[in-house]
């Protein structure tokens, strides 16, 4: 089996107008930065990008909305310092936001990738976040009903890969390029380290079953 | 008024962590706690992104690009540490596995209820992150913040304003002025900051404070 493509460009070809478009990373690290410049030399445009931040300054995600391709963003944290190009286009009312808590982002993205049709978790009970959610309490508790969430595409960076789709990442960058992973129909991978030997099982962190294309990019933020 | 230092007050937040702690540090002012907290204990230290025993910060030049925590900031690896992924990490926060969670607010009320993810300006994009998740999953709820807001308004009120984060967490609240606990009853004095009398603290709460 060999799910490696030559380059950035053919990795992100089959993305379409109007997808939606998990891109792993928190802050800088485990952003697969090669994949979305890839993405806008591609041109793909009217997109829902979900993701745990919405972009710093004029690189990654923060580019892809200075350049206007983002319809839609969904996101637990939208407003670090340097996303100057997220509020541009809030402020105005040129995108859709969702708001959703970091640790519901990513279990919609686990219920979505493992089969599971929502679960209820108690972050949000009684919030602004739960209002026109079904709610029950268990034990006394009370939980929220959320949803599944996944995603046409999603754009993932790992340390290495493997021609199997195995990827191994390292330290802080995995975040939430395992799940994505799990949840997107179409998983490509950018990897750093590409290898024509399979990788030590023991080491993979996804197994190559949810990595539909991987590619190598060699460049370390 | 005798108002204590942000440092002064982390180190206070500190003096309460226990050794053998999990803990998990908000992004701002909570940071800086772990800088304080005194010898001999072993406090382990979670961030959100995918870490569990957050170490020191860096020395300068030996900074891992890839290595930082939940406010973006460069760090390490302590002894005994491990990286995850982020169903996992949020299986530890909401799952109950974390002891503590020090987190900054706009208003706490006076039946623990939180507000620290929105304001009432609906111009301003909301950011919620890990906030509402520590809410609902970490047993103590330690909340560091100013005392008043910069207008001067309370913070510490009989009922939040600001959407809520989270219904009846917190468990104590340290403000430059004063330490005050969560109780049924509401508010309780713990101590006031050398200097201040428990007149001048209540005037500059939203809320009566039990003694």
């Amino acid at each position: 089996m060999d799910k490696t493509v030559p380059d950035l460009a053919r990795a992100v070809a089959p993305i379409t107008d109007g997808a939606s478009v998990m891109i792993g990373g928190f802050g800088a690290s485990g952003i697969p930065f090669g994949l979305i410049d890839a993405l806008l030399d591609h041109g793909a445009t009217g997109l829902t990008v979900i993701s745990n931040n919405a972009g710093a300054g004029d690189t990654g995600i923060g580019r892809l909305l200075k350049e206007n391709r983002v319809a839609k963003v969904i996101c637990s944290y939208p407003r670090s310092p340097g996303s100057v190009w997220f509020e541009r286009r809030y402020e105005a009312g040129q995108i859709a936001l969702e708001v959703v808590p970091q640790g519901t982002l990513a279990e919609r993205m686990r219920a979505a990738g493992a089969g599971l049709g929502g679960f209820f978790t108690p972050t949000g009970y009684g919030t602004r976040l739960a209002e026109g959610k079904e709610t029950r309490v268990i034990d006394g508790r009370g939980y929220v009903l959320e949803a599944p969430l996944s995603a046409d595409f999603a754009l993932l960076r790992a340390e290495a890969g493997d021609p199997w789709g195995n990827l191994r990442y390292r330290v802080t960058a995995r975040n939430f390029n395992p799940v994505m992973a799990t949840a997107a129909r179409h998983a490509i991978a950018e990897v750093r380290h590409l290898s024509t030997q399979p990788l030590d099982p023991e080491t993979v962190g996804t197994p190559g079953i949810f990595v539909q294309s991987l590619t190598e990019y060699g460049v370390r933020p | 008024m005798k108002s204590r230092t942000d440092s002064e007050l982390a180190a206070r937040v500190a003096r309460d962590i226990p050794d053998g702690a999990y803990v998990n540090l908000g992004i701002g002012k909570p940071t800086h706690v772990s800088a304080h907290v005194p010898d001999g204990r072993e406090v382990i230290y979670h961030s959100e992104n995918g870490i569990l025993g957050v170490g020191p910060t860096p020395a300068p030049g030996q900074e891992d690009c890839e290595l930082i925590d939940a406010s973006k900031r460069f760090v390490t690896a302590a002894p005994g540490a491990s990286y995850f992924e982020q169903a996992d990490s949020f299986a530890m926060m909401r799952g109950g596995h974390i002891d503590i969670a020090v987190l900054g607010a706009y208003q706490v009320a006076q039946n623990g209820d939180l507000a620290n993810w929105a304001t009432l300006d609906d111009s301003y994009p909301p950011a919620v992150g890990g906030a509402m998740d520590l809410a609902a999953g970490v047993p103590t709820i330690f909340v560091m913040m100013r005392h008043v807001s910069r207008d001067g308004s309370p913070k510490l009120l009989e009922r939040c304003t600001y959407p809520l984060t989270g219904l009846g967490v917190v468990s104590r609240v340290y403000t430059d002025l004063a330490v005050l606990d969560v109780t049924p009853e509401g508010f309780r004095l713990i101590e006031l900051t050398p200097g201040n009398s428990l007149d001048q603290v209540q005037a500059l709460t939203g809320a009566p404070i039990l003694t």
